[in-house]
């Protein structure tokens, strides 16, 4: 079972990471309540369904947030990721040398034209310049890769995975260990980047 | 050569009786009639007596337990590894057939036993819960009909292009399950609680973080499509529905809702769809889909008459109403209100048409729709000033121009 990482932890991250709470309480534009009057004829409760055990519920409860929560205990280094991505990631994603059928992963050549661009001018989106937290990557390889055999990785592989792909975006050292404490504290570069949507209608394109 | 191919009418002009008409060299065809034993079987005849018999003159094939298009309709979707595209161009109304609803999934789709189906409720609640799909159906039900559009809906650079080539990622249905407030009512919502997480049960486990104000507003547990059980490509049995949002968020063969108070960060909402506006931001939680219209008649592949011509199209807007279409056939240069089908409805498409008498001169046409927010469908160049040159690719929603060739030939005109 995993073991989520504790609560003393998660309360001095979420003070650091202050601003980027005030980022997405914004999108609460209104405040959440149940927008519609309960129908008078309904019950307090139609007594459907049952409670879900806690045993159902951490079997189930993979997901990893930007503060840490839901990693699991273990570990992982750059030279054992290294070795997982050449046997399990290579064919897909490609190598340093050599292009794969899915996205590019980390960038050989930053002024590599994007694809699908509709200008041509775009760089390739990596995880180096696009993504902003690195649980994310913790969060998906565990989840949906391999893609042939999703779900087959074990937190070890998950963590030194995770580790390689970092080091080869330039974003952690190759001596990084990765663990539930370290891996939310990764500062990813292009986080800064990243705004909410403020389009709400009317005659304003944005 | 010589059948028709029953099982598959409608696949791709294989075999068509349409082709056998034209072609005329096949001497024998495969109907359906029923056995001794009620039930349908396939059986050859001469062609000669379907192809020459007055239809009035020859009892036709029994009732059957399942309906079949014509086989001389030739009805199919465009699919690629990854998505597969609404044929916009030959439809009528605004339901999209269920088995031509679009499709975009990340791993496939998957085998999702009925019996064995629960949904997990659980985090911020007062009671974590578990739903059976019996359990859904017997909640209070909600039925609406909305369009779903995938935010990547938006192809170009050819003039050999289709309104499914250029927008075939929206599609229309009507909607059946339980409203995701009631679900969340019985579970019971903490204070503090913002957002939730919804997960998927196939390969790639799916999620997308909602805030709450969007899962207490309209949001819904699906079961049911066009009248019945959701097709297995659109989220069997079960499936987030959120009106009018990009289509990512609707999380199909949904398993799991976790409620929190801050988003998740998924892969998807973060390193995917997402899009690149000004000043190297980048735009995140770009849920809503904005206004949108394309003409569906005339466009390519169709090839026009001279004479009048109804242009028909749909309009939607992930914010509310279509209130306005205006239709131009002189390039741009004057615009027509066109007639809206009603009744109008909320996060729908939306019918629209206007009677055109064509004369046989060269012409671009173009539509544009007005949603009840007041925002008018952008050009690609309002849409490149407002997010720069290098803007990503979701939630582009430029007007749509057709050229028209004075042999009466339709194609696509890339935008400039």
């Amino acid at each position: 079972m995993m073991q989520k990482i504790s609560a003393l932890f998660l309360l001095s991250f979420l003070h650091a990471c202050s601003a980027d709470t005030v980022r997405y309480q914004e999108l609460q534009t209104e405040q959440a309540n149940f927008s519609e009057e309960t129908p008078d004829n309904w019950p307090k409760s139609f007594g459907l369904g049952k409670e879900a055990s806690v045993a159902r519920i951490s079997s189930m409860d993979i997901d990893v947030r930007p503060d840490g929560k839901g990693l699991p205990s273990g570990s992982g280094t750059v030279a054992y990721g290294r070795s997982l991505y050449l046997t399990k990631c290579v064919s897909c994603h490609g190598s340093k040398t050599s292009s794969g059928i899915y996205d590019r992963l980390f960038s050989y050549d930053q002024s590599r034209v994007h694809p699908d661009s509709l200008k041509g001018n775009k760089r390739n989106k990596t995880i180096g310049n696009y993504w902003p937290y690195a649980t994310t990557l913790y969060d998906y390889i565990n989840r949906a890769m391999p893609f042939n055999a999703p779900g087959s990785l074990r937190p070890n592989e998950v963590y030194s995975l995770t580790a390689y792909l970092l080091y080869e975006n330039s974003i952690i050292d190759e001596n990084t260990v990765l663990t539930a404490m370290s891996l939310p504290r990764v500062k990813m570069p292009a986080q800064k980047r990243f705004v909410n949507d403020t389009r709400k209608g009317g005659a304003e394109v944005e | 050569m010589g059948k028709i191919n029953m099982e598959n009418p409608g696949s791709g002009g294989r075999m068509s009786r349409r082709k056998l008409l034209l072609g005329g060299a096949a001497t024998a065809a495969v109907v359906l009639v029923k056995s001794t034993f009620g039930k349908m079987v396939q059986t050859s005849l001469p062609e000669s007596s379907l192809l020459l018999a007055d239809p009035t003159k020859v009892p036709g094939p029994f009732p059957g337990e399942i309906g079949t298009r014509s086989e001389f309709e030739s009805l199919a979707k465009k699919a690629t590894l990854t998505s597969s595209r609404t044929p916009l161009q030959s439809l009528y109304g605004t339901i999209t057939p269920s088995d031509l609803h679009f499709e975009r999934h990340h791993a496939g789709v998957p085998v999702m036993d009925p019996e064995k189906y629960e949904l997990l409720i659980h985090g911020m609640v007062d009671k974590a819960m578990v739903f059976s799909l019996n359990d859904l159906k017997r909640f209070p039900s909600v039925t609406r009909i909305a369009f779903l559009e995938c935010s990547g809906n938006f192809r170009t650079g050819k003039v050999e292009m289709s309104p499914q080539d250029i927008c075939g990622l929206t599609s229309q249905s009507e909607w059946t399950g339980v409203m995701l407030s009631t679900l969340l009512r019985e579970a019971g919502l903490q204070s503090g609680a913002s957002w939730l997480l919804a997960e998927g049960s196939d390969a790639a486990v799916m999620t997308r973080s909602i805030p709450m104000r969007k899962a207490l507003d309209d949001a819904m547990i699906v079961y049911a499509q066009n009248g019945e059980a959701i097709r297995p490509e659109q989220g069997y049995p079960a499936r987030l529905f959120l009106p009018g949002w990009e289509g990512n968020t609707s999380i199909k063969w949904i398993r799991r809702i976790e409620v929190g108070d801050q988003p998740y960060m998924t892969r998807e909402e973060t390193s995917k769809y997402t899009e690149e506006v000004k000043d190297g931001k980048i735009r995140q939680f770009s849920f809503d889909m904005d206004a949108r219209s394309i003409i569906t008649f005339p466009a390519f592949p169709q090839q026009i008459e001279r004479g009048w011509v109804e242009i028909r199209g749909i309009a939607w807007s992930g914010r509310g109403r279509i209130v306005k279409v205006e239709v131009s056939t002189d390039a741009g240069k004057s615009w027509d209100a066109a007639g809206l089908t009603g009744p109008v409805l909320d996060k729908a498409h939306t019918q629209f048409k206007l009677l055109w008498h064509w004369k046989g001169q060269e012409t671009e046409i173009l539509s544009r729709a007005t949603d009840e927010t007041g925002y008018l469908q952008p050009t690609m160049h309002q849409l490149i000033a407002a997010r720069g040159e290098s803007m990503g690719g979701y939630h582009l929603n430029p007007i749509t121009a057709w050229y028209v060739k004075k042999d009466g030939q339709v194609l696509h005109r890339p935008e400039r």
